[in-house]
């Protein structure tokens, strides 16, 4: 009885009984997910338009917040350390499809998942090599973003909402939005789309394929670079980063793999969902639980939905 | 010309199902057999031994359990770090609280724990499919190795949370602790892994191994031949669990002699699974040729440049070896995406119609 009590009642009777506690966890979770949502998002790009699931894109983040820090080390003015950064990202997409994509069109999806795995490597390798393993401070006062805390009196308590976070969700919601557009209006954006329905359709109205590619391995690059300066901003910039995207794949797969809104949603559930799970279950199971909430939420859900909530259906002939 | 089955006749069912039906085979598999047995152990160093050839042979096995799951079946799975754990702790925990029975018999039983725990974590198979059940496996993975950490019980409330591997000995023989000569050893790991091997060959070779293969290429359509799915799929996850169950047991009873929980993170799974993609899907060949590749050729990149009288700081050469190892597996999905395995059938093709290029 005592077990089922610390399990069903308890938990929503601390809720009640600090109102504040709850908002502040919940206004974490948001945080947290919004940036699980921004590396998902990557995910999600590279995967409508190529099929390809990226699993470079945490090392993308990694790297794109490495360089700019780098550069700014090397005495880089911050902003055109910025606009540095966005050309090597460039740079990097544009080799990723010369030199790995092309060779592998039309290999069965592992194959190229495997590749992304050793792109990863290479990246990894590569980014220690040049500004080293140690944890970076990323230069968030040099790239004007706030800092300090707004503190809003609730419940007879306090709610602490850090600056950053709030330019984060700000940062995010921006980027969507301009994605949607992006995607909706413009003529690249069509063409993405088509090429995302059917690669030989597309090829076929003479749509061209490489180009393609590098143009949304350069728009993941630079939601990367977003991530990573706002992850950055939140704690240092380091490799451990790379531990934390593996936290957008239960995002990805809750949301759809090809759905920018289920990105968006899909962080939020998971963030929010992991934050009260530790805040008001951990102790019960010791803590850390964390480590792995995120995926069994992720899990539940696809029991239900196995394309994810906003996946587009599953139609299988045979 | 060298590799000609022409002449070699069947006159027999036996003869016809026999598990290396053409001569050149059974003469070849002798004699990697024979210097695996005889040559490397009465030539083999220590280094030789504990620092290539043991931890081969368990990756091996490790790839072995991985490829039947994904080669054979068709499911992606990224658990494979935290299967291996759990035959690692389950042996660990048998071998303490029974320590009188013979300790091989634990690490071939600790199977059967990452087997059931394999089966819990493969029931959303049915409903999960790809990449979605790729990160569900995930679950699994951090899940376990949560637990490793969480449940003190699991590593008998150490202080400091690792398992050390106790002696035990067998006819007298210290086999698994301190005092265990590499040699001993490596002879056991290889009549594991031997054993095992011709196990999964005639178990992908059979009915089953045919019902898995039926799963991958279709599953609905295999559904529609009559093959049920469920138990279908939980078996292939249950088996290839057992190997990994048995891989992880042997890495830290027979390689390592103590582990911590961090052995078995999510890393370990994107290794074995680089050893199966770049080995070769579906082949049990190719998880051998996958596991050498992969594990040796870091140690190739640590041991080369020295002889060569270029002295590199040596966290240049760990980051090196990264670029390296992730430009190499690049190199490889490009020029062989069906893997190394693939690379074997050509060979033999061209040793066929030698001298004549076709």
């Amino acid at each position: 009885m005592d077990i089922l009590y610390k399990i069903f009642l308890d938990p929503f009777v601390q809720m009640g009984a600090a109102p504040d506690l709850l908002v502040q966890t919940l206004w974490d979770g948001l945080v947290a997910g919004v940036l699980y949502a921004l590396i998902a998002l990557g995910f999600v790009l590279i995967f409508k338009a190529s099929g390809v699931f990226n699993f470079a894109q945490g090392i993308m983040v990694v790297f794109a917040a490495l360089t700019l820090v780098g550069l700014y080390e090397h005495g880089v003015p911050a902003f055109l350390a910025l606009v540095l950064t966005i050309a090597v990202m460039y740079g990097l997409a544009f080799a990723v499809e010369r030199v790995v994509l092309r060779p592998l069109i039309n290999q069965p999806d592992i194959i190229l998942f495997m590749a992304t795995f050793g792109l990863t490597y290479f990246l990894i390798g590569l980014g220690e090599l040049v500004f080293g393993g140690d944890p970076k401070v990323m230069i968030s006062d040099q790239l004007l973003l706030p800092r300090g805390a707004y503190e809003i009196k609730m419940f007879g308590g306090f709610v602490q909402l850090q600056k950053i976070d709030i330019a984060a969700a700000v940062i995010a919601s921006v980027m969507v939005l301009a994605l949607g557009v992006f995607f909706q209006k413009t003529r690249i954006g069509r063409a993405l789309r088509a090429v995302a329905d059917s690669h030989k359709a597309a090829l076929s109205v003479g749509i061209s394929l490489e180009y393609i590619w590098v143009v949304v391995w350069f728009a993941a690059g630079i939601v990367a670079l977003a991530t990573g300066i706002m992850w950055g901003a939140r704690s240092n910039v380091s490799f451990a980063l790379e531990i934390i995207a593996l936290k957008a794949l239960p995002v990805l797969i809750l949301g759809g793999f090809t759905s920018i809104p289920g990105a968006i949603v899909g962080g939020v559930i998971i963030g929010v969902g992991e934050k009260i799970g530790e805040f008001y279950w951990g102790p019960l199971l010791g803590s850390g639980i964390e480590s792995w909430l995120a995926y069994v939420i992720a899990l539940i859900f696809l029991l239900f939905r196995p394309q994810g909530l906003f996946g587009e259906r599953i139609i299988e002939r045979i | 010309m060298f590799y000609r089955e022409a002449g070699q006749f069947k006159t027999s069912y036996a003869a016809d199902q026999a598990l290396f039906p053409i001569l050149q085979d059974r003469i070849g598999i002798g004699v990697i057999l024979a210097i695996a047995f005889i040559v490397i152990p009465v030539f083999g160093d220590a280094f030789l031994l504990n620092a290539v050839m043991i931890p081969f042979l368990i990756f091996s096995l490790a790839a072995i359990g991985l490829n039947i799951l994904i080669g054979y079946t068709g499911l992606l799975s990224l658990g494979t770090g935290g299967f291996m754990g759990v035959g690692a702790y389950a042996c660990y925990k048998l071998t303490t609280i029974f320590p009188d029975v013979n300790v091989l018999v634990w690490v071939i039983a600790s199977g059967f724990f990452s087997a059931g725990v394999g089966l819990v974590f493969g029931l959303p198979s049915l409903r999960i499919k790809g990449f979605y059940l790729a990160v569900a496996t995930l679950a699994a993975q951090f899940f376990l190795s949560w637990c490793f950490i969480r449940v003190p019980w699991l590593y008998n409330y150490n202080v400091s949370g690792a398992i050390e591997v106790p002696l035990r000995a067998l006819f007298g023989v210290p086999v698994t602790g301190a005092t265990a000569t590499p040699l001993t050893r490596y002879l056991i790991v290889l009549t594991i892994v031997v054993l095992m091997t011709l196990a999964a060959s005639n178990l992908v070779r059979g009915r089953i191994g045919r019902m898995f293969m039926a799963v991958r290429d279709m599953d609905i359509a295999a559904e529609l031949v009559g093959i049920r799915l469920l138990p279908t799929k939980l078996l292939a996850f249950a088996v290839s669990s057992f190997y990994c169950g048995v891989a992880g047991a042997m890495m830290v009873f027979l390689w390592y002699g103590g582990a911590e929980a961090d052995v078995f993170n999510v890393n370990q799974s994107f290794f074995v699974l680089f050893m199966v993609i770049i080995g070769g899907l579906g082949s049990l060949l190719g998880s051998y040729l996958g596991a050498a590749l992969i594990f040796i050729l870091p140690i190739l990149l640590r041991i080369i440049p020295p002889k060569f009288g270029l002295s590199i700081h040596a966290a240049t050469v760990e980051h090196l070896s990264f670029m390296i190892v992730g430009a190499l597996i690049i190199f490889f999905l490009i020029v062989e995406p069906a893997g190394l395995a693939r690379l074997w059938q050509l060979a033999k093709q061209k040793l066929r119609v030698w001298p004549f290029p076709y």
